[in-house]
């Protein structure tokens, strides 16, 4: 009971600290692809963090203390969505204790509602492996798709901070215009990709295959989800035999050594891409994510 | 199907030559033999009917358009002469057709019948199932289980269970939103006994914001750490000891949870609960008031990209009426009236390279209980006849310490060791001091499971149990544990 009387006595200056009138908005982003989209929308009127990083699986997280402290506190909550943080999110939102964060409120924002989803299952059962009923999830590998998110987001940002709205109109009508030369210029870069036939560890990259025009030809994940295993690599291998492919792909918070394995047996290059945000040394924000992700796979295609 | 279109042909064909007037004697015997067919066929399609009308009822759920075609089906065998018999030959393909969803299961499993129930289901809440079950193999019995030194109530839930093969609880979990200010989860148990229990059952505030959640109904306390987990979630087939003897197992009570998250960066929550006190350490309390209270307090953090931590004290509090519990020598059974105050300590401390827990992740987890018991204790003796009343105060104490490390994706080992201590003030079961050094009951165990998905796992533990006084038990335990349905998330 002391215990408790003390704690109250220390937090109540600190609720008062965290409410001051002119608080930066205080944004926590699931994965750090929004995080940095956040930033490019709100610069120094948002205070964003970031749950996850590219090391980790997006699927394995943990609602860790750090977490659920986080979520207390956020103003937004911008999140993939199509069930990619079902393990975890809804325990952090629902010890979180915030109101303004929950399914349905404008503080809540999943990414992947405005998009259109590929690989939405048509028969859905878990002997198919980590299947996701709203679709493929990892939407963050197509830059259309950034851009769709970021009209959504710049919209949500005036809503959940009407105050700034005229800056972050600004912000985002700024970032639309670099993003849609960026687009254009990647696209240039990344034309004799078009047609190529590649192979995916993990079925992470299918709006990027539909962006560029690439055909992904096998996986080495034998469902997703599921850790490859030598026989399935060994029928992989057979396939590429009669269909070659130029490349395999995984990311870089995967496991390489699959992909690695094939390059070796295949002779093709293994290509490992940042996948988001921080996943490699190049892709420091948004723009970089991408700069860096073309010319991994431009590098590895003109090798052949 | 094929008998029908050929009846209905022939009938077709029939029907005018029937209706001439000068018919051929073999003719007219034909009709009366298509006649008759037609009625063995109007009775067995009748019955058919009448059997599917009978199914459609039982099966409330199913829809308005499915039981409209079926009472559409009744009413049209009435016709009976020879004329009409084409409308009726020809008409039968669709009604036996049309009810067919009474045969499906889809219509009589309410979750599926949104065919034709419009997205009236669309609303259903979040199910999973748990299915689980094990084999042991003891060397000691497990009907004479005892932890040394701990008063508890008849049937408490210790020690390894039944020998040979057994079905664990089956728990059924059911989740929504309620309205936008609650939300509501029930986990039903079903027992291998055919019993069914209400494991939990509550309500919880989702829009109250300031970081309070309030929860009302039936749910396991805050306190410590593993009690609020399921056992499905378990990293060792049972609790530890310390759990068994102090908490009941897993306390879970019908009552209020207040819980407050503290507006700062370090996760910091504390938790008020107040209770019915329906299980042990408590006893149902039919009166005004708590029978139990609990208070908890919880704080945890990272520790750069690869630790994080949480750890706890919590109190609870429970009051005791006419508290049954075994004792195991001359006496007859002995009552307990006073209460209770558990103590728990609670840390866990988890690590994955680079936070990404695919591959390897090790975590580490270690709880501190100690009760304490203050009341009077009754006892009668073999005859039945009681004896008098004594003070009885006393505090114990136990813990444990556990380590699961998975060493490549899909497994993983873990070790458990504990010890209880009975106390100081160590009495036998007629209230009078032991004799000779106190027993601590001690545990080891070791195992190691597969998880071929995130929804499934078997496990294999091995443990060395010295719960029972001067006894060791060697237990060994093969399980399963399986989710179906909606992909619960797992709290830290």
């Amino acid at each position: 009971m002391k215990f408790k009387s003390l704690l109250a006595i220390v937090a109540m200056p600190l609720t008062m600290a965290v409410v001051p009138a002119h608080a930066a908005l205080k944004v926590l982003a699931c994965e750090p692809e929004w995080g940095a989209l956040a930033t490019e929308l709100g610069g120094n009127l948002v205070d964003v963090s970031v749950a996850t990083s590219a090391m980790q699986d997006p699927h394995q997280i943990q609602a860790k203390p750090s977490l659920i402290a986080r979520a207390r506190n956020a103003d937004l909550v911008v999140c993939t969505g199509a069930e990619l943080e079902i393990g975890w999110l809804p325990v952090l939102l629902q010890q979180s204790g915030n109101a303004r964060v929950q399914a349905g409120q404008p503080g809540n924002f999943a990414a992947a509602d405005f998009v259109r989803k590929l690989d939405v299952p048509t028969q859905l059962d878990r002997s198919q492996g980590d299947v996701h009923a709203a679709g493929n999830p990892h939407i963050q590998t197509d830059p259309r798709n950034i851009a769709a998110v970021a009209a959504a987001l710049g919209a949500r940002l005036q809503q959940v901070d009407p105050a700034h709205a005229a800056d972050y109109a600004k912000r985002q009508a700024d970032f639309t215009a670099r993003w849609q030369q960026a687009m254009a210029r990647w696209q240039t870069q990344a034309a004799p990709l078009k047609g190529a036939a590649v192979v995916s560890q993990h079925k992470a990259f299918v709006y990027l295959y539909d962006w560029l025009g690439m055909k992904e030809v096998a996986v080495l994940e034998p469902k997703p989800g599921v850790e490859p295993t030598a026989p399935h690599l060994q029928s992989v291998l057979a396939t590429l035999k009669a269909t070659p492919a130029r490349m395999v792909i995984y990311s870089a918070y995967q496991d390489p050594r699959p992909s690695e394995w094939l390059s070796k047996n295949a002779g093709i290059p293994a290509v490992k891409i940042a996948f988001t945000v921080g996943g490699t040394e190049g892709a420091k924000d948004l723009f970089g994510l991408f700069d860096d992700t073309v010319t991994r796979l431009v590098t590895a295609g003109a090798g052949r | 199907m094929h008998k029908l279109l050929s009846a209905s042909l022939a009938l077709a064909l029939a029907a005018p030559i029937g209706a001439m007037a000068e018919t051929p004697p073999a003719t007219a015997s034909d009709i009366a033999a298509l006649k008759e067919e037609i009625a063995a066929m109007r009775a067995s399609y009748e019955a058919r009917l009448r059997q599917m009308e009978e199914r459609l009822k039982a099966a409330e759920t199913a829809s308005a358009a499915a039981a409209t075609t079926a009472t559409a089906a009744n009413a049209q065998p009435a016709p009976a002469s020879p004329g009409d018999a084409t409308a009726v030959a020809a008409q039968p393909a669709p009604p036996a057709a049309a009810p067919q969803p009474a045969f499906t299961p889809s219509a009589v499993n309410p979750a599926a019948a949104t065919a034709a129930g419009g997205g009236a289901n669309a609303f259903n809440p979040a199910l999973s199932l748990i299915l689980s079950g094990t084999y042991a193999h003891t060397r000691l019995d497990p009907d004479n289980y005892r932890i040394t030194g701990f008063k508890l109530p008849p049937g408490a839930e210790v020690g390894p269970g039944t020998q040979g093969f057994s079905l664990a609880e089956t728990e059924l979990g059911i989740a929504a939103n309620i309205d936008p200010w609650l939300r509501g989860a029930a986990n039903i148990s079903l027992h291998p006994d055919d019993t069914v229990s209400v494991e939990e059952a509550f309500i919880q505030t989702t829009s109250l914001g300031n970081g309070l959640t309030i929860k009302a109904g039936r749910f396991f306390s805050g306190v410590g750490y593993l009690n609020s987990q399921h056992s499905h979630t378990w990293d060792f087939v049972d609790a530890p000891l310390a759990y068994q003897a102090m908490l009941g197992t897993q306390f879970g009570d019908d009552g209020v949870q207040f819980s407050w998250l503290a507006p700062t960066d370090q996760y910091i929550e504390l938790g008020l609960e107040l209770g019915r006190g329906r299980s042990f350490p408590a006893s149902d309390n039919n009166r005004n008031g708590a029978g139990m209270t609990a208070i908890t307090a919880h704080t945890g953090g990272d520790i750069g990209d690869s630790h994080n931590w949480r750890a706890g004290l919590s109190m609870l509090n429970a009051k005791a009426n006419d508290q049954v519990f075994e004792t195991d020598n001359v006496a007859g059974p002995g009552t307990f009236n006073g209460r209770t105050t558990v103590w728990v300590a609670d840390a866990v401390w988890k690590w994955a390279p680079g936070g990404n827990a695919t591959r390897t992740n090790f975590k580490l987890q270690g709880e501190y209980l100690r009760s304490r018991r203050d009341g009077l204790l009754n006892y009668s003796d073999v005859s039945g006849a009681a004896l008098p009343a004594f003070g009885y105060r006393t505090t114990q104490s136990g813990w444990y310490l556990q380590g699961i490390y998975q060493f490549m994706p899909r497994w993983r080992v873990g070790l458990r060791t504990e010890n209880l201590n009975p106390g100081p003030a160590g009495l036998d079961t007629l209230g009078e001091p032991f004799p000779g050094p106190i027993y601590h009951p001690r545990k080891h165990s070791l195992m190691l499971d597969f998880n071929p998905s995130e929804f499934s796992r078997v496990r294999l533990q091995l443990a060395q149990d010295r719960a029972r006084l001067n006894q060791s038990d060697t237990q060994l335990f093969l399980q399963y544990q399986m989710s179906l349905g909606a992909h619960g998330a797992h709290s830290y």
